[in-house]
């Protein structure tokens, strides 16, 4: 007999949501110069959650202000000891308060409750507490003997981690001396409003961290600031090819984390099972909404049937729908914007030929959703193996020898991370070695840390976050 | 017979492409001028199509060069200085006449280029121990980063000094797996050509570098805007405006920049580690530890 779940929805009254947010500038949530605002959705119900400011050019250059006010007189003097209790403080603030980001973040991503529970939050805390022990010990992170910050940090991030995004900007930046002006995606900004809450509750001094809440014309105009001295971008290649363009001539410092293709290797010695719950978490992970997402998978051709088979099965097993319930692995598509984009990509693959397979399962009636989707039969000509989807959308390719599978894991423009699985050391470090990538998983996949630097090859962008490397970013 | 009868056998300059030593496809020279301004020597004129046919050749040789040993690398820098050495008084006499130096000064600069290229022969097996290590994960996996060339850099060589300032540009793009495309000095480029001969005597392997001689306005938008070139150092055009529109053009393939100084850099100063990490990436490999 099949034993059925039980619904176990994660309590949304832990939040406490306000009608409209402000801008978070110089400290305080202020209106906005022009008076625009738009609405922020929960993509599982499409139930508008808040209102949220629109920040324009005004905007821009009173929050870039207050940053460079805050640099001069206040953040860049603080001795790195003095610096380093405020990332302290924010980080124990973020646990303190990590229910509630965790349900806010799913309701205003749409991830699973589990993920944002057991990934983004933690993770975020995590960030701000490894970067806060940096603060007073930049000479020693061999970036020169007198490494300084650089002054004021443009930052635009992405809605697929809202709020680890925003760490990953802020902790690194804030740790170098840096002051920040922030912009959230606009389908995602609940999480970064009420980290501007927790940096009133950590006293942070006003103007260090501003959060500008906007659209593209925001974060161009963000970018594009004379006073701005660093750039920091996670989103598309297209906007980060924009970026790196409007910055050419400039004194900015840049640094780009962008789209990937990633290749997950399957050799014919792995563990299957393991390989196939890699592939899963590969691909299926965050709705597929991740930039180093494993979305082309390679199989060694004499394990191809037996892998895709468990893959199947395996696939016919993810609880997809209520990201708020506790035992959801997959939950809703971001945006309609998005679903509309992974199901044009989609009908590429039909149109060219490629075979579609989705599990069956029941997607709710409102909300954007798209089911576990595996395409087979692809080749590496067909537009769903060499552009990134940004879905649950897996393309199946084959190979014979291990040189095979490289040069085909290197057959595109990006190069954020590549999959590895095999059961013989020698074999992985070998493939390790030969992947044009940033990062490697060996028989693991989507392995995050403040303390692992993490960025891309080629049109992935460049610059690296995490770790010692990613303090690179905000010193000169 | 006494030497002054004899008749000098001057040398024709070539481009450096590939391991040979071709004239431009385009079957241009142009004149080379000395410190004053007097006919030294015609100088092959690099196309776009030599632009391409170089970028080519660093491709093709960049499996190879990235994948050897950095002990090896760093041996094969090391014989360039040896060998750069070896032609001191031909490079000192070419560095004179090209930048109006004294006899001395230019000698001074060709002990100042092998020792720079010393210096970054030894760089070759220190760079993953110095840029990578081991990151303390939060987790049970082992995980590692460690530095990788970048791939086919573009170098604009500096304009004014044509051998050390050329060295200390091309040195650090090669020494950790890189290959090159040198765009040499427009108006004195003859120590470019004759440092090619060194590299082609030195164990270098053909294509690593590759240089190319002949006015900027014709090379160096061909490079900036090639696909398959992943890296633009700009060095070459310092205080130059048009270095703005090359760093854009870079831009469409995301390459990796190292912007034009406001002037040309002191050469004698301590480079430091960033002419090498600009053309670096990291790699981090994770891998499970259990039983």
């Amino acid at each position: 007999m099949a034993f059925d779940y039980a619904p176990a929805p994660e309590s949304r009254a832990v939040v406490d949501l306000r009608a409209s947010y402000g801008l978070f500038v110089d400290g305080e949530f202020v209106d906005p110069a022009a008076g625009g605002s738009f609405k922020t959705v929960n993509p599982a119900t499409e139930e508008v959650l808040a209102e949220v400011a629109e920040a324009g050019p005004a905007d821009v250059d009173r929050a870039v202000a207050a940053a460079r006010r805050a640099h001069r007189e206040v953040w860049g003097p603080m001795p790195g000891r003095e610096r380093a209790k405020y990332l302290f403080r924010i980080a124990r603030l973020l646990q303190e308060r990590g229910r509630e980001l965790a349900v806010l973040e799913t309701l205003d991503n749409g991830k699973p409750i589990r993920e944002s529970r057991d990934g983004d939050v933690p993770l975020a805390a995590q960030w701000f507490f490894y970067h806060a022990g940096w603060a007073d010990k930049l000479e020693h992170a061999g970036h020169g003997p007198d490494p300084q910050p650089l002054g004021v940090a443009a930052q635009v991030i992405p809605w697929n981690f809202p709020l680890l995004m925003l760490a990953w900007k802020i902790a690194p930046a804030l740790a170098c001396g840096n002051t920040v002006v922030l912009k959230p995606a606009e389908t995602t900004p609940l999480s970064a409003l009420v980290f501007a809450e927790i940096c009133q509750q950590a006293d942070l001094p006003p103007g260090v961290v501003n959060i500008l809440t906007g659209a593209g014309d925001t974060g161009a105009a963000l970018v594009a600031h004379d006073d701005v001295d660093k750039v920091a971008f996670t989103g598309s290649t297209d906007v980060g090819r924009a970026i790196a363009q409007a910055v050419a001539g400039t004194h900015k410092k840049v640094t780009l984390e962008l789209g990937g293709k990633a290749a997950n290797i399957v050799f014919d010695d792995a563990p299957l099972d393991e390989a196939v719950e890699g592939i899963v978490n590969g691909i299926f992970f965050n709705q597929g909404h991740v930039c180093c997402a494993g979305s082309r998978l390679l199989v060694q051709e004499s394990v191809a049937d037996d892998v895709l088979e468990r893959l199947r099965r395996r696939m016919t097993t993810l609880r997809v729908g209520d990201p708020l319930d506790k035992n959801t692995d997959v939950g809703a598509i971001n945006s309609a914007e998005q679903l509309a984009k992974i199901r044009e990509l989609t009908a590429v693959g039909d149109e060219e030929g490629a075979e579609r397979w989705s599990a069956p399962v029941e997607l709710p009636t409102s909300g954007y959703w798209f089911p576990p989707t595996v395409f087979t039969g692809v080749s590496q000509a067909h537009r769903i193996a060499r552009e990134e989807i940004f879905g649950p959308v897996l393309s199946v390719l084959t190979f014979r020898t291990p040189d095979e599978a490289v040069a085909k894991a290197n057959n595109t423009p990006y190069g954020l991370s590549a999959g590895v699985w095999s059961d013989k050391g020698s074999r992985t470090l070998w493939a390790a070695g030969r992947l044009r990538a940033g990062v490697v998983w060996s028989n693991t996949f989507n392995k995050f840390d403040p303390a692992s630097p993490f960025g891309g090859y080629q049109q992935s962008g460049y610059g690296r976050e995490g770790g010692r490397h990613g303090l690179e970013a905000y010193l000169r | 017979m006494s030497g002054t009868d004899r008749l000098e056998v001057r040398k024709t300059y070539k481009l450096y492409v590939g391991g040979a030593f071709p004239r431009s496809e385009s079957g241009r020279s142009h004149p080379v001028l000395d410190s004053r301004g007097e006919f030294w020597a015609n100088a092959a004129t690099a196309s776009r199509k030599d632009a391409r046919d170089a970028v080519r050749a660093a491709r093709t040789a960049f499996g190879g060069w990235s994948r050897r040993t950095a002990y090896n690398r760093g041996q094969v820098v090391y014989r360039v200085a040896e060998v750069l050495e070896g032609r001191r008084a031909q490079l000192a006499e070419e560095i004179s006449r090209a930048e109006g130096l004294s006899a001395r000064a230019a000698g001074d600069v060709v002990d100042a280029s092998v020792d720079r290229l010393v210096w970054y022969a030894g760089w070759a097996d220190k760079l993953a121990q110095v840029l990578g290590g081991t990151n303390p994960v939060a987790a049970p996996y082992f995980s590692f980063s460690m530095p990788e060339p970048t791939g086919v850099i573009a170098v604009l060589a500096p304009q004014g000094s044509s051998l050390l300032g050329l060295v200390s540009v091309v040195a650090p793009v090669i020494v950790s797996g890189n290959t090159a495309v040198v765009a040499a000095s427009a108006s004195r480029p003859l120590p470019a050509v004759t440092l090619s001969e060194v590299l082609a005597t030195s164990d270098v392997p053909g294509g690593v570098v590759n240089v190319l001689t002949g006015p900027l306005s014709e090379t160096a938008p061909t490079l900036a805007s090639h696909l398959d070139v992943d890296g633009l150092d700009l060095t070459g055009l310092a205080g130059d405006p048009t270095a703005v529109e090359l760093e854009r053009s870079a831009a469409e393939s995301l390459k990796r920049v190292r912007r034009a100084p406001a002037e040309e850099p002191d050469w004698a100063a301590d480079p430091g580690l960033e002419p090498m990490t600009t053309f670096l990436e990291t790699k981090t490999v994770w891998h499970p530890i259990g039983v």
